[in-house]
């Protein structure tokens, strides 16, 4: 049976859990950082290659392996920035993971900038999350004031300034190099690649974007060591995660687990689904990785075994939904969520997502044809692959798999001219729809 | 300054001051435009005519310019904004556990609709896409700080104390919601002191790790100290 491992999540429980003193006390706080500031540079960036760590933003990149794919030091600035846009549609880790432990990220962000000779750090936190934000300005400025940050860290010499930047409502800056154009004071919108941020990334300088869990993770590896982080995991897909379950099981939350655990022993953790109901589909990890369903819940949750079964493991954010719950209407609001946030630089994704958009509303509302499945299979064919960023191939990925799992439901939306199911039942709540609107049409978007 | 700005002298010495802080922050000053655009809307509760041409002029760059990013962005607004802005998560996941019903009740008991402010000025009604908070959903953020597990009635009360003028205190964030000029004034990084309000994490955050403690379960040992790395396993 595989056990939950608290490493990042294991000072949660303590009292003022998001303050140094905590930290410090509670994690041996900054000793990875005092441990890295006597190591070579390089000897850094292989422990971190040597551990497996494998982005946790999504992609699954080996974070050491990006680290190295900076040019020489040719004595010029290079940035690392991290990516704390949360904002894929059931991703809940990064933001609960910087309110209660914002230290965990400091403290990375110190350690892989004396890795990559870095002197400004950034860290990109979505701007929709206040609280959030003052927990990590008030971090920084603590890290500041006990000369973990600023100028002569430590008493080494090695100066870094941390800049925390607020952006303002946008998904597409999750993509990197949106992020980096947002960064600069621009609308966030992703970059032609190559050059990739590596080479030629914020201000166009050497740059290394790394999620923060990922950030998180490098000091427990500098700390205890390579052998202990591979410990935990598979072979290809190392060390711990956050698994966020969320929807329709007992105990939704935060369960930090290595890598390589399946969602039925997870669910097993988090009390079942909601008393009386059966699981019907879910996402390994948030709404741009291909669904699963019941046939798939001894899954081992990494990045290989997930990719085998032709989704991808992505952010661990297990949206879990019960037999109650219409995959028309989840998809249809997936694809809303899309439309919105399309950026509007490629025609693939801005015209592919509105149209997607209009043909899963029809037939939601009752007015679908019998063309209109093979329609969306087809306008997905046109986007996937075909889309200037990852934005437009993930849109595709709730209708395809939904339309592979769930045939006969899109089919009976059209046979019976609407709906069949009754949206009260999958709430958490009892209440009276209004009538004559589709469920939440009132208002527009 | 441009000739035609409205702000009085002090407002613009204390904007300019303040935006002087800003870019110092960033190798380049253009970096500071999106907090900036936050510090703005600190001021005027929205994206104003006047607060764009202040970010132009202050940045050397065209007004266009500067509205091409302020409409790109959801968080800036383009009207005036009520003094809260209560935004109902209606992306896939909250919308099924109750975000959609939550919506629609608030819609009709405020009388607004997406991105509309009721008459008292006091409540800008959205919807917000997904805002990292699912095992909480359905979730309603007001001036982004959580309301978690709403339901039609949690909701309509925070809205009806909002308008009534009590202290609101969500669910994880600090104390009291603070106006949405003081929380933009926050996103433009000037912090307001209360990082330290609010406790604990929510159950759900701590879901994982009460079971590890219940259970006994720890992260594998540490090797002892001193053991030459890649050797103890």
């Amino acid at each position: 049976m595989t056990t939950l491992t608290p490493v990042l999540t294991d000072t949660w429980d303590k009292e003022r859990s998001w303050s140094l003193d905590t930290y410090l006390a509670a994690a041996d706080g900054y000793t990875g950082l005092r441990k890295a500031l006597t190591m070579p540079q390089g000897d850094i960036v292989a422990a971190v290659k040597d551990s497996g760590l494998r982005g946790r933003g999504g992609a699954g990149f080996p974070t050491g392996l990006k680290w190295s794919f900076l040019p020489p030091d040719d004595g010029k600035p290079r940035y690392l920035v991290v990516n704390a846009d949360e904002s894929e549609p059931g991703t809940c880790k990064d933001i609960p993971l910087i309110m209660a432990s914002p230290h965990h990220l400091v403290e990375g962000v110190a350690i892989t900038s004396v890795a990559i000779n870095c002197h400004h750090a950034f860290i990109y936190v979505r701007g929709e999350v206040v609280h959030v934000y003052r927990r990590l300005l008030q971090a920084v400025q603590e890290a500041y004031d006990a000369g973990y940050l600023g100028k002569n860290v430590l008493g080494t010499g090695f100066d870094l300034e941390v800049t925390v930047h607020a952006g303002a409502g946008a998904y597409i800056c999750g993509e990197e190099t949106a992020l980096l154009d947002s960064l600069e004071g621009l609308r966030g919108q992703p970059r032609l690649k190559p050059p990739f941020p590596a080479v030629e990334g914020l201000y166009a300088r050497p740059t290394v974007v790394n999620n923060v869990e990922s950030i998180a993770s490098v000091p427990s590896i500098v700390r205890n060591g390579v052998d202990w982080f591979k410990s935990m995991g598979t072979e290809r897909s190392t060390g711990m995660g956050l698994f966020s379950l969320s929807g329709h099981v007992t105990r939704p939350g935060q369960y930090e687990a290595p890598l390589g655990i399946t969602l039925r022993e997870l669910l097993d953790m988090a009390g079942g689904m909601r008393e009386g109901h059966q699981i019907k589909f879910w996402t390994p990890g948030g709404s741009s990785t291909p669904m699963f369903s019941d046939k798939h819940l001894d899954i081992p949750l990494d990045y290989e075994s997930v990719g085998a079964a032709k989704s991808m493991l992505g952010t661990r954010a297990l949206q879990i939904f019960d037999e109650t719950t219409c995959v028309v209407r989840a998809t249809s609001r997936w694809m809303d969520f899309y439309a919105h946030e399309s950026c509007g630089k490629c025609t693939p994704c801005r015209e592919g997502t509105y149209w997607l958009k209009q043909v899963l509303r029809r037939i939601e509302d009752g007015g679908g044809v019998d063309a209109d499945i093979d329609l969306m299979v087809d306008l997905c064919d046109n986007i996937l692959g075909r889309a200037f960023c990852a934005l437009g191939d993930g849109a595709t990925s709730p209708v395809t798999s939904s339309i592979e799992l769930f045939r006969d439901e899109y089919q009976a939306h059209i046979d019976n001219h609407g709906c069949p199911f009754d949206p009260v039942r999958s709430a958490l709540f009892e209440y009276t729809p209004k009538a004559g609107a589709l469920a939440g049409s009132a208002g527009g978007h | 300054m441009t000739h035609d700005s409205r702000y009085d002298e002090a407002t613009l010495a204390s904007l300019k001051s303040d935006a002087e802080a800003i870019v110092a922050r960033y190798p380049d000053r253009r970096s500071g435009l999106l907090p900036m655009l936050h510090l703005v809307q600190s001021v005027d509760g929205y994206v104003s005519r006047d607060g764009i041409l202040f970010c132009a002029e202050f940045l050397g760059i065209t007004p266009a310019e500067v509205s091409a990013v302020a409409t790109f962005y959801t968080q800036y607004k383009r009207h005036p904004n009520g003094t809260y802005t209560v935004g109902v998560c209606t992306n896939t996941l909250c919308a099924i556990m109750g975000g959609d019903a939550i919506f629609d009740e608030l819609s009709e008991h405020l009388g607004v609709g997406h991105d509309e402010t009721t008459d008292d000025g006091a409540i800008t009604l959205e919807r917000v896409e997904c805002n990292a908070a699912c095992d909480y959903a359905p979730v309603m953020m007001v001036n982004w700080e959580f309301f978690d597990n709403q339901t039609p009635d949690s909701a309509k009360a925070v809205t009806d104390d909002l308008r009534a003028g009590k202290p609101v205190t969500p669910t994880r964030g600090a104390q009291h919601v603070c106006t949405f000029k003081q929380v933009s004034r926050v996103l433009a990084g000037f912090p307001d002191g209360l990082a330290d309000e609010g406790g604990l994490a929510g159950a759900p955050t701590l879901a994982g790790l009460k079971l590890a403690r219940e259970n006994g379960w720890t992260a594998p040992a540490v090797p002892a100290a001193g053991a030459p790395e890649g050797e103890s396993k």
